[in-house]
């Protein structure tokens, strides 16, 4: 994979270090010139990602989480989060909105469908037992809808 | 993450401050429920005007209040979202669940 600029971190899976996530995210980013939005969505992004590591892959309990992020050709950011917690049994039923399994926890259910709204693609990688990784990316400088 | 709280009659004003996201959120909830349950509030009324980041965990947080709210019989306003946050309010039908109040100030609009 080409790339331009890339950026590796491994952190323990505590809540505290979703803020460090996106605080590198935001400084890996700022070079690239991205849009108020870009940046907005894309700190959005990788907190569900890693939230999603610390809450459903570790369940709370400890391990590590990592992170990769690289600048490709024509200004495609790609992420990659990955977990070596519990694995998702089903990924399609924990793609459905709404669907979370820490009901207990009050989460929303709606991590991958933000992640969904706010990349051009997402995939999710992911062996009971062994882990999960989810990949990202989103061309900077499209159009994306509303506001 | 600071919390201030306005009671005014029947009416508790939580003004947010700062980044809402899973590890910010358990202790706001623990703090909000406290004030729920003190007051006992016909509405409360998140104000989010200085809130900078909010991911999906806030939505979780709105959704448990909206379930307590709605055993107390009261309703929930989210006052002054960001472009962003609005967004992801949006985006979860949240406006079913609680009435959003968006007013930007005319410069932004004009």
């Amino acid at each position: 994979m080409k790339f331009t600029n890339e950026f590796k971190c491994v952190f323990p899976a505590v809540s505290a270090n979703e803020a460090l996530a996106r605080a590198s995210l935001s400084a890996f980013l700022i070079p690239a010139d991205p849009t108020a939005q870009e940046l907005a969505d894309l700190r959005t992004v990788i907190s569900e990602a890693v939230t999603n590591a610390i809450v459903h892959g570790y369940r709370n309990s400890s391990g590590e989480v990592s992170i990769c992020l690289r600048m490709l050709p024509d200004r495609v950011l790609y992420i990659r989060v990955s977990d070596k917690g519990c694995g998702i049994p089903d990924i399609q039923k924990a793609m459905e909105p709404l669907y979370t399994s820490v009901p207990e926890e009050e989460r929303a259910g709606l991590g991958f469908a933000i992640m969904q709204e706010f990349t051009d693609n997402l995939h999710v990688r992911s062996t009971p037992n062994h882990g999960t990784t989810l990949t990202m990316r989103r061309k900077l400088g499209q159009i994306y809808a509303e506001e | 993450m600071q919390l201030h709280y306005d009671i005014n009659k029947n009416q508790l004003l939580v003004l947010l401050d700062g980044e809402i996201d899973h590890h910010s959120s358990n202790q706001i909830r623990t703090e909000i429920d406290t004030a729920i349950y003190a007051h006992m509030p016909r509405t409360l009324i998140f104000d989010f005007q200085n809130v900078t980041f909010m991911d999906s965990s806030g939505i979780g947080l709105i959704m448990g209040r909206h379930k307590i709210l709605r055993n107390l019989d009261s309703e929930i306003i989210i006052k002054q979202p960001s472009p962003q946050i609005a967004r992801i309010l949006r985006l979860s039908s949240m406006d079913r669940l609680a009435e959003i109040q968006i007013n930007y100030p005319e410069e932004v609009i004009s």
